[in-house]
């Protein structure tokens, strides 16, 4: 049974005679699978994101989530992005505990639960190596840190589905790498179903257990992979031949999407 | 260092006085002006409590107007578009045009002084807060959006607490160009205030108490002033976090 679910769906951005991002996308995740998308530039993974959250309506076609269609945002689903955007107001623990104050049940529980929510921030801060950073403010935070802040504060409510886009973009290459890892455990222990939109495609294989490849714009989904390694992976597994063929093998298929286009 | 420079200002001042023969309806030396203030004392501060009064209201209405209007208008992009060239208009009619109409409407005195300084006062505050609220980040958006967030959930948690370094911005402008507003208008139409007790010593040649009232009011505009500052360190501390905040790590 598919949680998420997207049928021929086209979107089209400002009015008829507007840029069409998505053209006869069709994609189906199952309940608890890592999904990576990956595709040339601007072909239209961030526009996928806003599709499947309900941010934005697709001009055709029907998007489902969790057996509904999705009229409207979803409220399930936990969303980081390569900018972190933490409040600079508030500090780590407050930022990571802000979906609690809107969600329900949890924006009701929040004021009589204060200690047990809070216990909660501070387990999955400990999960993602933040321990004793909860009253540091975001500016004092370093890139890296901030990313964990933001990866807790998409899971801070359970939600069912996690959408992440580029979250480790504005990374250097061994905070990323680090991050894979925290990422991963973090799936393994909570199983949401995760989309990961990104560029990296080291990044797709090490993490996703099936990976979608995207066309140029206006993006349609052209081919898939499932990675094959077993978990935990750990950085040796990138230095597989399998792996390395894998990337080169999307690197190719990437290449030709961009060909088709031009 | 501030008091460095004031004391200097001022020794400057005394000393030009001193050494060229200038007159004291034209420029009257500092001293002059303490005594004149001494001898004035009871009028200055009964006027001066005036103004201030007058300013502080026409302010106050002005931050209530400013920050609701903000919110409304930097919330939506079709209400900014649609409202901000009529604001600009407004904005451009020099108020010494509009203290006439007041007083044909309100009479002379309290009122007009109170409107005046509302008026100039409330553009600054108004811009402020829908430059803040208009500029939140769109992926802060989508990640509240995405939680079934309202539109008022999205003012009260983000859009509210990021304007307000601009809406501090615009009060220190703001408290100084109600004076300006309050002050004009008592030139024009008031039998109480500084600026009417500025004209009325004009009118009698007595310029050290013209200067008196200056004085007067540049005090008053810096104490309100600092007052702001200070309500500022407190709130949005965060904002100024490069200069007085804990250093980061």
């Amino acid at each position: 049974m598919a949680f998420v679910e997207l049928k021929d769906i086209w979107l089209r951005y400002g009015g008829a005679e507007g840029t069409l991002a998505l053209k006869n996308a069709s994609m189906s995740v199952r309940d608890g699978e890592f999904v990576a998308v990956v595709g040339p530039s601007g072909c239209g993974k961030s526009t996928l994101m806003k599709a499947v959250t309900g941010l934005w309506p697709p001009t055709r076609g029907e998007v489902t989530v969790a057996g509904k269609a999705v009229k409207g945002p979803v409220g399930i689903v936990g969303m980081a992005f390569q900018n972190s955007v933490q409040l600079p107001w508030r500090n780590t623990l407050d930022n990571i505990m802000l979906p609690l104050e809107i969600v329900e049940p949890h924006a009701s529980r929040l004021h009589a639960h204060k200690s047990d929510y809070v216990a909660k921030a501070r387990e999955l801060m400990g999960l993602v190596g933040l321990t004793g950073f909860e009253k540091r403010y975001p500016w004092q935070l370093s890139g890296g840190m901030q990313q964990r802040a933001s990866l807790c504060r998409a899971l801070i409510h359970d939600p069912k589905l996690l959408m992440l886009d580029e979250p480790f973009g504005a990374l250097d290459m061994f905070t990323r790498e680090e991050l894979w890892g925290v990422l991963q455990d973090l799936w393994m222990a909570r199983k949401p179903t995760v989309i990961l939109v990104t560029h990296d495609l080291r990044e797709a294989v090490f993490l996703a257990d099936r990976i979608l490849v995207m066309s140029a714009r206006p993006g349609r989904f052209v081919a898939e992979y499932n990675v094959p390694f077993p978990r935990p992976r750990t950085l040796e597994t990138t230095y597989l031949p399998d792996f390395i063929e894998i990337t080169h093998m999307l690197r190719s298929l990437i290449q030709s999407a961009r060909q088709d286009a031009a | 260092m501030p008091w460095m420079v004031i004391t200097g200002f001022i020794l400057v001042w005394e000393l030009i006085c001193l050494i060229f023969p200038i007159k004291t309806f034209i420029l009257p030396a500092p001293h002059v002006i303490v005594q004149s203030m001494i001898t004035w004392w009871p009028q200055i501060l009964e006027n001066s409590g005036q103004t201030l009064f007058t300013t502080v209201v026409g302010f106050l209405i002005a931050v209530a107007f400013g920050l609701a209007g903000g919110v409304v208008i930097g919330s939506s992009t079709l209400i900014y578009n649609g409202f901000y060239p009529l604001l600009i208009g407004f904005n451009a009619i020099p108020k010494v045009a509009i203290v006439p109409i007041l007083v044909l409407w309100f009479g002379i005195g309290t009122v007009p002084a109170i409107i005046t300084a509302f008026i100039i006062s409330f553009f600054p505050i108004l811009v402020n807060v829908a430059t803040g609220i208009a500029t939140v980040e769109p992926e802060l958006k989508d990640v509240l959006r995405a939680l079934g967030a309202s539109n008022r959930q999205i003012i009260m948690k983000v859009g509210l607490p990021r304007s307000m370094p601009y809406f501090f911005a615009s009060l220190k402008v703001a408290i100084t160009v109600a004076f300006v507003g309050s002050i004009m208008s008592e030139t024009v139409a008031a039998n109480v205030g500084i600026g009417a007790l500025m004209m009325a010593a004009q009118g009698r040649f007595e310029v050290p108490l013209v200067f008196a009232g200056l004085i007067a009011t540049a005090v008053m505009g810096i104490m309100l002033y600092v007052i702001a500052e200070t309500i500022e360190r407190r709130v949005i501390g965060w904002a100024t976090r490069g200069i007085n905040g804990p250093g980061s790590v």
